[in-house]
Formats: C-alpha cells, sequence, structure tokens
C-alpha cells in the first residue's frame, strides 16, 4: 500500500505531509528492496543500479558517478559489469539496495530483504543495512517476521496482527513493555502465566498456590479474575544468592543445552515456566525431577491485556 | 532386447522422417538425364517469379512477426500480471486457429471486409496485404502465445514490475526495457515459426489473391516436375535454418546462460 501495489480502502499514507493514495507506483518516489532481490537478469549491476536514475532523465556522467558512489557505498565498485546470475545472493541485495537508493527516494521500503539468505549473511547484511540507513538519514520502512532482525536494526517498531497496529515504540518498550498479548508472544521467547487475583487492593495475585505482589496495580480486576501474566525467559535465576524480590518454587520437566544458554522449563502449580541461564563451565544445569526456585524482580512480571 | 527394441524404434522413426526428403532431394537433382545436378534449383532461383512471391512472403512475415509481438507480448504479460484466472480461457482462444481451418477464417474475412462493408479493406491492396497479415498472425497465434508464455514464466513477471514501478518507469518503459529482453528467446523462437508458417502458407494468400510463395509453390507443383522438388527442399532449408536460429539466438543470450 505505501508502495502503491495495493490499493487502500480507506485512510490515507503521508510521505513528508502529503498524501500520496492518489499516487501510481511510479510517482511515488519511493525505493524498494525485494524479498527476491528482483533485480533486472538482462541488465548489468551498473545498468541495474542506473535504471532509476534512466528512467528519471538522468544520463551521461551525473548518472555514472552516482552509479559509481552507490556500488562503492554497498561496497561492490568492481562488479559493475556483471549480471546478477554471476552474483551471490548477498551481493544481489546489496545491488538490489543500491538501485533502490540510487535515484534518491524519499522513503526506502525494505520488503523482508533478507529472508532469502543464510543465517551468517543476514546478520552481516542488516548491519550494513543499518550503517546504510543511518549514513543516508533515509526513513527506512523495514518488514521482517525475524524479531531479532526488527529489534536490532530498528528505532520504532509496527507490530502488526490481522492488519492491525498493536503497539508502536521502540524496540526496548516492545520487548519489555508488551502492551497486548499477541505483541508479548510475538516478539521474543516469553512465558504466559495465568494467574488468579487474590487481592486486588493489595495486587496479590497467585500461581498455583503460591502468592506474589505485583508492582503493576490489577486496576479494575476482583477477586478470582483470572489474569495473563508476562515473564521473560531471561529475568529470572535459580542459581544461589541470586537477586531478586520474588521467588516460585517448582519441579524441573526439561534442560536443554543451546550453547550459550541453559533453557530450562519448570512447573508451578498448573504454569508451566521457561527460563534461560548463561552456559559457564563451572555451572551445574537442574536436571529433571529436581525443585528448584526461581527468583526474579516483581517488576518483571508484567500483566498482559488481550 | 529392450535396447534392440528402442533402436529398432528409432531406425524406423529415422527412416520414415527421412526416406522421403532424401528420395525428393534425389529427384530434384535428376533434372539433367543420367547425370546429377542443380539445374532445378538454378532454374527455380533464376525464376522472377519466385523471387517476387519469395521477398512478398519475407516482407509479410517480418510484418506479421511484428504485429504478433505487439500484440501478444503485452498480452501475455497483461494476463500473468493482471488477470491470472483468465489464463485457461486466453489459452483455449490462441488454440482456437488449430482447429478452426485457415478457410473458414478467409472466407470469414472477405465476408467481412469485402468492398461493400463498412470496413472495405479488400478494394486496395496494402488493404488486402493488411487482412493477409492478419490472417497470419492468426495462424501463427498458438505458437507465438505459447513461446512468448513459457518465456515469461521464466521470470517473476509481478515482481520485476514491482520493481521497476518502484524505481520510476511507466508501462512502455517495463515492456520495452525489462520484459520484453527477458522474454526476447521465447520471443525470437516464436517469430521464427511465424516465419516458417507464413512462408509456407496458401490458402489465405490464394483467396486473397496475393502473390506469396506459397501459391507459387502450388503453381509450379502443378506444371513442373523437377523444380517443385526443388522448390520444397529449398522451403525445408528455410524451416531447418530458421530452427537452427532458435537454437543459437538462446546459446548466445548472455543473461540466460545460467539460471536466474
Amino acid at each position: 500500500m505505501v508502495a502503491g501495489f495495493e490499493t487502500s480502502s480507506s485512510g490515507a499514507i503521508l510521505i513528508d505531509g502529503k498524501d500520496v493514495v492518489s499516487k501510481r507506483p511510479n510517482q511515488r518516489n519511493i525505493g524498494m528492496v525485494f524479498q527476491a532481490y528482483a533485480l533486472f537478469p538482462n541488465l548489468t549491476v551498473a545498468q541495474n543500479v542506473g535504471f532509476g536514475l534512466k528512467v528519471k532523465g538522468i544520463t551521461g556522467s551525473v548518472a555514472d558517478n552516482r552509479v559509481a558512489e552507490m556500488l562503492k557505498l554497498i561496497g561492490l565498485p568492481d562488479l559493475g559489469s556483471r549480471y546478477p546470475f554471476q552474483l551471490s545472493g548477498g551481493q544481489q541485495q546489496r545491488v538490489a539496495l543500491a538501485r533502490a537508493l540510487a535515484p534518491k527516494p524519499q522513503v526506502l521500503l525494505l520488503d523482508e530483504p533478507l529472508s532469502a539468505l543464510d543465517a551468517k549473511i543476514r546478520v552481516s547484511l542488516r548491519e550494513e543495512i543499518r550503517m546504510i540507513q543511518q549514513q543516508l538519514g533515509i526513513t527506512t520502512v523495514f518488514v521482517t517476521h525475524d524479531q531479532e532482525e526488527a529489534l536490532s536494526i530498528s528505532d520504532r517498531i509496527v507490530v502488526m496482527n490481522g492488519g492491525r497496529a498493536d503497539q508502536i515504540g521502540t524496540p526496548f518498550d516492545i520487548y519489555n513493555r508488551p502492551s497486548t498479548r499477541f505483541v508479548a508472544s510475538f516478539v521474543g521467547t516469553l512465558n504466559l502465566i495465568e494467574a488468579k487475583v487474590v487481592d486486588p487492593a493489595s495486587n496479590r495475585i497467585s500461581i498455583g498456590d503460591q502468592g506474589i505482589t505485583l508492582k503493576e496495580p490489577l486496576g479494575a480486576s476482583k477477586v478470582g479474575d483470572t489474569i495473563s501474566l508476562a515473564l521473560r525467559p531471561e529475568a529470572g535465576s535459580i542459581a544461589e544468592g541470586a537477586k531478586g524480590d520474588t521467588a516460585l518454587v517448582g519441579e524441573v520437566i526439561t534442560s536443554n543445552f543451546l550453547g550459550s544458554v541453559i533453557r530450562t522449563r519448570m512447573k508451578v502449580g498448573p504454569a508451566v515456566i521457561s527460563f534461560d541461564m548463561f552456559n559457564s563451565p563451572g555451572l551445574t544445569p537442574p536436571s529433571v525431577g529436581e525443585t528448584v526456585t526461581l527468583r526474579f524482580t516483581a517488576s518483571d512480571l508484567l500483566i498482559v491485556r488481550d | 532386447m529392450k535396447r534392440i527394441w528402442a533402436w529398432g524404434a528409432l531406425i524406423f522413426g529415422l527412416l520414415y522422417f527421412f526416406l522421403p526428403l532424401i528420395g525428393m532431394t534425389n529427384f530434384s537433382l535428376k533434372m539433367r538425364r543420367g547425370e546429377y545436378s542443380f539445374d532445378a534449383y538454378a532454374r527455380v532461383l533464376a525464376d522472377p517469379k519466385f523471387q517476387e512471391t519469395f521477398g512478398f512472403s519475407v516482407m509479410m512475415a517480418l510484418f506479421t512477426i511484428l504485429f504478433g509481438i505487439l500484440l501478444i507480448v503485452p498480452t501475455a504479460y497483461w494476463v500473468r500480471l493482471k488477470m491470472p484466472g483468465l489464463r485457461p480461457y486466453i489459452e483455449f482462444v490462441t488454440l482456437l486457429p488449430l482447429v478452426i481451418p485457415a478457410i473458414v477464417i478467409v472466407f470469414g474475412y472477405i465476408r467481412l471486409y469485402n468492398t461493400s462493408s463498412w470496413l472495405p479493406l479488400t478494394g486496395t491492396t496494402t488493404g488486402t496485404n493488411i487482412l493477409l497479415m492478419f490472417g497470419y498472425a492468426t495462424l501463427a497465434l498458438p505458437y507465438m502465445y505459447r513461446a512468448v508464455d513459457t518465456g515469461l514464466r521464466t521470470i517473476d513477471v509481478t515482481t520485476l514490475t514491482e520493481a521497476a514501478q518502484s524505481l520510476g518507469a511507466g508501462w512502455i518503459t517495463i515492456l520495452s526495457r525489462i520484459i520484453l529482453p527477458n522474454v526476447l528467446v521465447a520471443v525470437l523462437s516464436g517469430a521464427f515459426l511465424t516465419f516458417a508458417i507464413v512462408i509456407g502458407e496458401f490458402t489465405m494468400a490464394a483467396l486473397l489473391n496475393r502473390p506469396a510463395f506459397g501459391p507459387y509453390m502450388q503453381l509450379l507443383g502443378a506444371n513442373r516436375a523437377y523444380e517443385p522438388a526443388a522448390l520444397a527442399v529449398i522451403a525445408f532449408g528455410i524451416t531447418w535454418a530458421c530452427m537452427g536460429l532458435i537454437q543459437l539466438v538462446t546459446r548466445f543470450s548472455k543473461h540466460t546462460r545460467a539460471q536466474r
């Protein structure tokens, strides 16, 4: 819709204060990078990058200089004469980025640009994209289903759910203060725990038969109401001397070694809670069936609304 | 045992195809009594009627190809891009010329565009030539459409179009600079097939009374002995040269050397 390939049924899309809804895609001055690269197979890298310039009527040395500048920006200054099929996936996507940036668009749209690449290239290229974006200072909309990608690359995230923006905020806000159940469960790994309200006045709730006092006010909840709480796996620890004003005792049901972390799942009444511990050679992973005490700060427990 | 059958079938197939050709070529070389010669070929090639009709058909073929490209590439592209649900119907329509005989089409044309109709195309030579070109384009439609459609299938039409649009390109730029060059090999193979069809076509040219190569071959066949055989060998040579050109163009197309 922003690029103009889909028509909107209502509302306005403002770019620099001007509504672009009535404009055709080729009149919007938007640079776009696609998941499938979409480089023109019949054109060389330099011709691909210069395509937008040529369409705008910019030719000769001005266009050549801009193409060279763009190729230098993406770190491929010597590959101008190659055809897209002679490049790797990562290189093709960088060329696509250069092509989108060459005509100096007002907005850059990146539609899952890293999804078709392998994990290592994905990480390095996203850092490059971020660097280029900051260098040029261009407004960029980056669509991704990869939460880590979204958190690492953005200044502001919009979490979409069923065509609606559930939450708009900084990566820090989205991750630490999710406003809806969907945002909480979508961004990062999260424990969603059902709890019963015991005393709304003192913010007292219970998980299974264990009572906890929340920092966040329970609002209009009544005694016996069920509420959803969110707790990040990295928020708690079972290590001796772990800090925290709140504790839950439970039985370990699984303990998985994931390399840098050990992810353990414990049962607390009807709820199952996951928590992560950083791996260290001196650490003994908890064994299945062991009873452990998970300590955390009460403010880490967030009330999640639907 | 299976191998013997396979070889047997192959040899039978080759003999079935090549024996008449060999026989015809042999006959075409026997114009001079008692020895092989190219007399029949020399006589055919020297015939001003041959040059005139062949030249006319080549011109008609070129115009038909141009018209076919202008008609079919945008149509196939548009159907793929905006109306993919209509593809089966369009394919059906493009197959109709294989089912409807050329004579039916040309009688339809004559009835619709005769001198007393609202668009009297048959009243002038240019008009009749245009009509003949339309007819040829119709006959070549199944081959041309299929070739172009197959070419379009090898590229991501939607994404390439969107990419070009986001860079400011309009429809004509997209079609001429992105879509057409990427399906050029397919278009050329369709073009060579069109060329072969136009060169050998008889019915339409004869009924519209145009001096084409097809009616000339028929006329020669009815009145001479050795020359028609030589002409048939020449016509075969032209067709095969077209096929060879398709292969050549495919091989030398720069950007299609590797998988996209």
